[in-house]
């Protein structure tokens, strides 16, 4: 029998169509009210004018999402005509008829385009792309660790939700900033900012970074700042960009006067009071969340590290905000994963530390599917997941050693019996009915070690790590 | 990479496939009064924990036969008693007697689903990674890329996680028979092909070539002698396992007959609904189902079954090696499918050609994704197109035929250009049938054309099959393995 015949690109092609088969196989799953949500929103872009918008409030799940996301949705309720036009009545709530459903499911699917084409830009940007043979090409893991990562399937395609669309856009964005196409990437990530504005936690790394590479033209040669190279020109030609692309984006409601209504549904949740611990404010989270994020701001200003820089403090802002900030979900720990997925495939460190984070990170995305018939489905993806990351990085990396110390494999090893207590175990304990909530708190706590460990390793890396004009240390 | 990390993610997207297709609908969903196979299955659970065992075969005021009467042999019998059982713990609403019928829920659902599941990964799965890895040839990538493709196979997960059966369970214990008969272990290969036909009585199928083969091998090492002696053993293993699991029905010569007729149904006809066989094709033209009698039907549909199954049987028997047996299982298969009595499409478990039953169940886009998929997969990981020289295809035969009168053919080219026709035919047909509405003379129009166009190419296959067991050396790879 002859090798298959694998051509350069054909591989990422077949990954591509691979994951898109079985995104189409989960179009039955569950779907939480995310579904709704989207759908209430093709409702009133369709049937309202634009000035409506962000007034109608016939749903509970009102429009908190920046208006280029907003056109989106427009856009699409043009094709959702053809499956059934029931979807479009804003008073048809909680509408799902089977046509609704596929057409949903299939325009998350096909967003997802965007996604591939984003991808493939990174895999250019991989510093050395050898291998013996295709498993353990860069290349080739790279695209399996974001084609067919866990959270974003598990999430977008079950849970419901654009975020391989969204994160297509970042990581377009990262791999402009990679090659040097800086006012690409920056325009990138003005719409992105304008698609969801949770995005905004990552905007100092943005900032920072193109302010201190971008506008001053030259380093010093020991990489200090050389202030007279700080170029107008490019810092008028960013501003530029970044206020026109808003202004296209918030312009019409400005005209209209609704700015405070669109910026107001940033989702503001009411405060709890805790009974035991202290309660906390907004204002502390942010507080909190900043100072988290100072130190690698900094570090890039002092002693910038290129694109590899800007992007692990573009990890560490995800990373930071997702830890401190207000009214987090948690799927905002893929903000932090799929970007560290590029670093993870070009340094050992790296690679450890996004084992850790993505094995933990996913495995806290299990509460967000907590109906029987799924359960299957989320441990087989998040095993294929897992065993794919740790197997393919090992052999990548099996110079020097195990890649995990054993106290770190113990941690992530212990994440089995934690499973097999909250969903298997606990259930049909007595428990159940007094502390239903336990199960959760347990899983966040156990969760919180290993992102809070993976944040730590990651702010060391980056404040030990050496410049980009001395030699590269892959160590 | 290592490669029990490639297997396990093999079985781990296999896993995931099946269980992703579970989710959508079930055969007789919805239904009533007769609902489906899913009603059929969980009826048996009903009849085999609330009844004796002397009652399951038999009409009485507590078991309608016409109700979905169990009509597999007892195997099958005491594996929905067992699930009947872990049904009565988790809601006995399940199986009351008479009150469950019709009995439809979400979490029924998942159990009936999660029961395939379980036998599928104790039985079928581990059987096919075994296989892979002894008995592929190519390296230990090839050998993944095929397990994932046998594990990605569309019919099987369509009627099993889909319409609803148990398919898995007797494929694989005849997929055990298989690897038993292939390392050598010819007691064990019996014991479980025996155990596979006690499941389902399809697997009479199989029955001939695992016959034939221990047969001519025991000639081989001597009718007196070593040969006798394995012989003797071997027939002892089968009757055993027969007498072990057909025990309680010993008791009464009345038992085992009625669980014979019921097994073998002669009085429902020579076919029914659309089958992908001669007599259903045949029909369209010469209406043999009303113009000849029963007993010439019986006659017809055995002697034709036998002249096809014969040649393959013989070649076997006189030189009794795995390529000769894989060769004659297919045919075998074949032959039985094209030209026995009461032939289900299910029994020929390939996706396209049982389109119009899974459109039925509602089954339809789950079928598109997965044979999409499969064809993909298959296409890209086996190239199949671009191993298709004319040696490969071994159309050596062909070409010596044609080469007196067309002698500038292309053979391989041909083959080429008749798969992608293939595929396009079977393309126009999925989206006829699901989208046009047939014409009001002929209501069955869709369904009977991919009935005959899966026949045409089952003829073909088994002229092809059949010709190359008999005809062809065999590959000199497969030396090392004979025994």
């Amino acid at each position: 029998m002859a090798a298959p015949v694998t051509n350069d690109q054909s591989w990422f092609f077949a990954l591509a169509l691979g994951v898109s088969f079985l995104k189409c196989l989960l179009i039955n799953a569950y779907h939480s009210t995310d579904f709704e949500v989207h759908r209430n929103w093709l409702a009133l872009t369709h049937s309202l004018p634009a000035a409506q918008w962000y007034y109608e409030a016939t749903s509970e799940w009102t429009l908190d999402y920046p208006p280029l996301f907003a056109w989106f949705e427009y856009g699409l309720s043009h094709i959702a005509r053809f499956f059934d036009k029931e979807m479009l009545v804003v008073q048809n709530l909680n509408y799902a008829s089977p046509a609704t459903i596929l057409f949903q499911r299939l325009s998350v699917i096909v967003a997802d385009v965007v996604f591939f084409y984003a991808v493939k830009e990174c895999c250019k940007c991989l510093r050395e792309d050898k291998g013996k043979y295709l498993l353990g090409k860069p290349s080739f893991i790279l695209t399996v660790l974001l084609l067919w990562n866990f959270g974003l399937i598990i999430v977008d395609h079950i849970h419901f939700q654009y975020n391989g669309f969204l994160f297509g856009v970042l990581l377009l964005s990262i791999a402009r900033h990679f090659q040097n196409r800086h006012f690409e990437g920056a325009l990138l990530f003005s719409i992105l900012l304008n698609l969801k504005h949770i995005y905004l936690y990552i905007a100092p790394a943005y900032g920072i970074y193109l302010l201190r590479c971008f506008c001053f033209t030259q380093s010093n040669a020991d990489g200090s700042l050389q202030w007279r190279s700080f170029s107008v020109v490019r810092l008028v030609t960013l501003g530029t960009i970044v206020l026109s692309t808003f202004s296209v984006s918030f312009g019409p409601f400005i005209a209209l006067g609704q700015l405070p209504q669109a910026s107001m549904t940033g989702g503001l949740v009411q405060e709890f009071q805790h009974s035991v611990l202290p309660s906390v404010s907004p204002l502390a989270t942010l507080v909190c969340t900043v100072l988290s994020i100072l130190p690698a701001l900094f570090r890039i200003w002092h002693r910038p590290n290129g694109a590899r820089g800007f992007l692990r403090c573009l990890v560490i802002c995800a990373l930071g905000s997702f830890m401190f900030g207000w009214h987090v979900h948690e799927k905002a720990i893929l903000m932090a994963i799929l970007p560290l997925s590029l670093l993870a495939v070009e340094s050992r460190e790296d690679a450890r530390i996004f084992l850790i984070l993505s094995i933990t990170g996913h495995y806290s995305l299990f509460p967000l599917l907590f109906t029987t018939q799924e359960l299957p489905i989320k441990i087989l993806l998040l095993l294929l997941f897992t065993i794919f990351s740790l197997t393919s990085l090992k052999t990548l990396f099996r110079k020097g050693g195990a890649l995990l110390n054993p106290l770190e494999a113990t941690y992530l090893l212990g994440l089995i019996p934690l499973e097999l207590i909250c969903e298997f175990v606990y259930p049909l304990t007595v428990w159940q009915k007094t502390f239903p909530f336990l199960p959760l708190m347990l899983t966040s706590i156990y969760c919180a070690l290993g992102v809070t460990y993976a944040f730590i390793r990651l702010y060391i890396s980056l404040l030990t790590c050496s410049d980009s004009t001395k030699k590269i240390k892959t160590q | 990479m290592e490669n029990w990390s490639l297997f396990s993610l093999c079985v781990l997207l296999g896993l995931t496939s099946r269980w992703a297709v579970s989710f959508h609908s079930y055969s007789g969903a919805g239904k009533p009064p007769m609902f489906g196979d899913y009603e059929a299955q969980r009826h048996w659970q009903e009849v085999t924990y609330n009844l004796p065992v002397h009652e399951w075969y038999f009409n009485t005021t507590n078991n309608d036969l016409n109700y979905w009467g169990l009509d597999y042999p007892p195997l099958t019998a005491y594996h929905s008693l067992v699930c009947a059982y872990v049904a009565k713990l988790l809601n006995p609403e399940w199986v009351e007697l008479h009150a469950s019928r019709g009995y439809e829920s979400h979490s029924h659902k998942l159990f009936m689903r999660a029961t395939v599941l379980f036998t599928d990964i104790l039985i079928y799965i581990p059987a096919v990674l075994l296989y892979c890895f002894y008995f592929c040839d190519g390296s230990s990538k090839q050998k993944v890329a095929t397990a994932l493709c046998i594990l990605l196979y569309p019919g099987l997960i369509l009627i099993d996680y889909g319409h609803f059966q148990y398919n898995s369970v007797s494929l694989g214990l005849a997929l055990w028979g298989i690897l038993g008969l292939g390392l050598g272990w010819d007691l064990f290969g019996s014991l479980a092909f025996t155990l596979a036909l006690n499941y389902k009585q399809m697997e009479l199928y199989h029955s001939l070539p695992f016959f034939c083969y221990l047969l001519g091998k025991c000639i081989k090492q001597g009718l007196i002698g070593r040969g006798f002696f394995q012989l003797a053993k071997i027939s002892l293993t089968v009757l055993v396992t027969f007498a072990l699991c057909w025990m309680p029905f010993l008791s009464d010569p009345k038992q085992p007959l009625q669980v014979l007729h019921r097994l073998f149904p002669f009085g429902r006809g020579l076919f029914e609904d659309k089958v992908a066989n001669t007599w259903c094709s045949l029909n369209v033209l010469i209406k043999i189902k009303t113009l000849l009698s029963r007993e010439t039907q019986l006659f017809l549909s055995f002697a034709l079954t036998l002249l096809f199954i014969l040649p393959s049987s013989l070649k076997l028997l006189s030189k009794p090696n795995l390529w000769q047996f894989k060769l004659a299982l297919v045919n075998s298969s074949l032959a039985f499918f094209l030209f026995s009595f009461q032939v289900h499409e299910k029994s020929i478990l390939l996706a396209a050609f049982m389109l119009p039953l899974l459109v039925k169940d509602g089954l339809l886009l789950p079928y598109v994704v997965t044979s999409l998929a499969f064809l993909f997969l298959s296409l890209y990981l086996l190239s199949a197109l671009e191993r298709s020289t004319e040696e490969e295809l071994r159309l050596g035969l062909y070409r010596k035929l044609t080469r007196h009168w067309l002698p500038k053919l292309n053979l391989s080219r041909i083959i080429k250009w008749k798969f992608w026709f293939s595929l396009v035919a079977m393309a126009a047909l999925s989206f006829t049938s699901v989208w046009l509405e047939p014409p009001a003379k002929f209501p069955d129009l869709f369904p009977v054309l991919v009935s005959i166009l899966s026949f045409l190419h089952f003829l073909g296959f088994i002229i092809y099959f059949n010709l190359v067991q008999l005809m062809e050396p065999q590959r000199k790879k497969s030396q090392k393995k004979t025994n």
